[in-house]
């Protein structure tokens, strides 16, 4: 299965990049791929996290295809 | 309901004006219309703030702020809303934000106004970046409650 991730904001500094390809053969709840995606990185307290441009909750499966988003608190306005 | 998200300076009034002329079917029933205009100030958390940069998750943006709005039309009877947000480079006293909403009471006008404001701030994926005096930067980390 195949998934694209996106960093925005500090997040995105914090990884070095802003987006890649993951690939993986069972399913992956959202925390999961972060740690598939960094292994190194310490996930930021407040990290939100997106699938397909909705906010979910760290449990939930993802499947090929989806698009998952990790990004800091939002301050727009 | 329009939406709009643009890398610009815009003028809100002219804006509000020129959207309204288009909507001509519900111009008989406009009792109110309610506007919040966020613009950027100089200064925040005991600094001198000299430049802004918004960055948004596109796509992710409008369909977030499509909920705040579908939400407060949920809530209250609302003729029509037009919200324009600013990304990317800004300087103090530009707008970054405008929320219009046109209904025929002021109660649903005002109430539906200051909820999608809310909504937007603490939903929506934009973050700031602020330019300080001495080339310093850094991110906006959080965003206050406006009921506080």
């Amino acid at each position: 299965m195949s998934i694209k991730v996106y960093y925005f904001a500090s997040l995105k500094e914090h990884v070095g990049h802003s987006e890649h390809e993951l690939e993986f053969i069972q399913s992956l709840t959202v925390k999961e791929v972060w740690f598939e995606a960094n292994a190194d990185l310490a996930l930021p307290k407040n990290t939100l996290a997106a699938v397909n441009m909705e906010y979910v909750d760290w449990n939930s499966l993802v499947i090929d295809g989806d698009v998952v988003a990790f990004f800091p608190p939002v301050t727009g306005g | 309901m329009a939406i709009q998200i643009i890398d610009h300076a815009f003028d809100p009034y002219h804006e509000i004006q020129r959207y309204q002329s288009t909507q001509p079917d519900y111009l008989g029933a406009i009792g109110a219309t309610s506007i919040f205009i966020g613009t950027m100030r100089d200064f925040n958390q005991g600094s001198q703030v000299t430049g802004m940069s918004i960055e948004h998750y596109p796509g992710m943006t409008e369909k977030q702020l499509s909920l705040c709005v579908e939400k407060a039309q949920g809530l209250w009877s609302i003729l029509d809303s037009l919200i324009i947000h600013r990304v990317g480079t800004i300087t103090p006293n530009e707008v970054i934000v405008l929320i219009a909403v046109w209904s025929s009471h002021r109660g649903d006008a005002f109430d539906a106004t200051r909820y999608i404001m809310e909504a937007l701030k603490s939903t929506v994926p934009f973050w700031k970046k602020e330019c300080l005096d001495a080339d310093a930067e850094r991110w906006v980390t959080s965003n206050t409650s406006g009921y506080q």
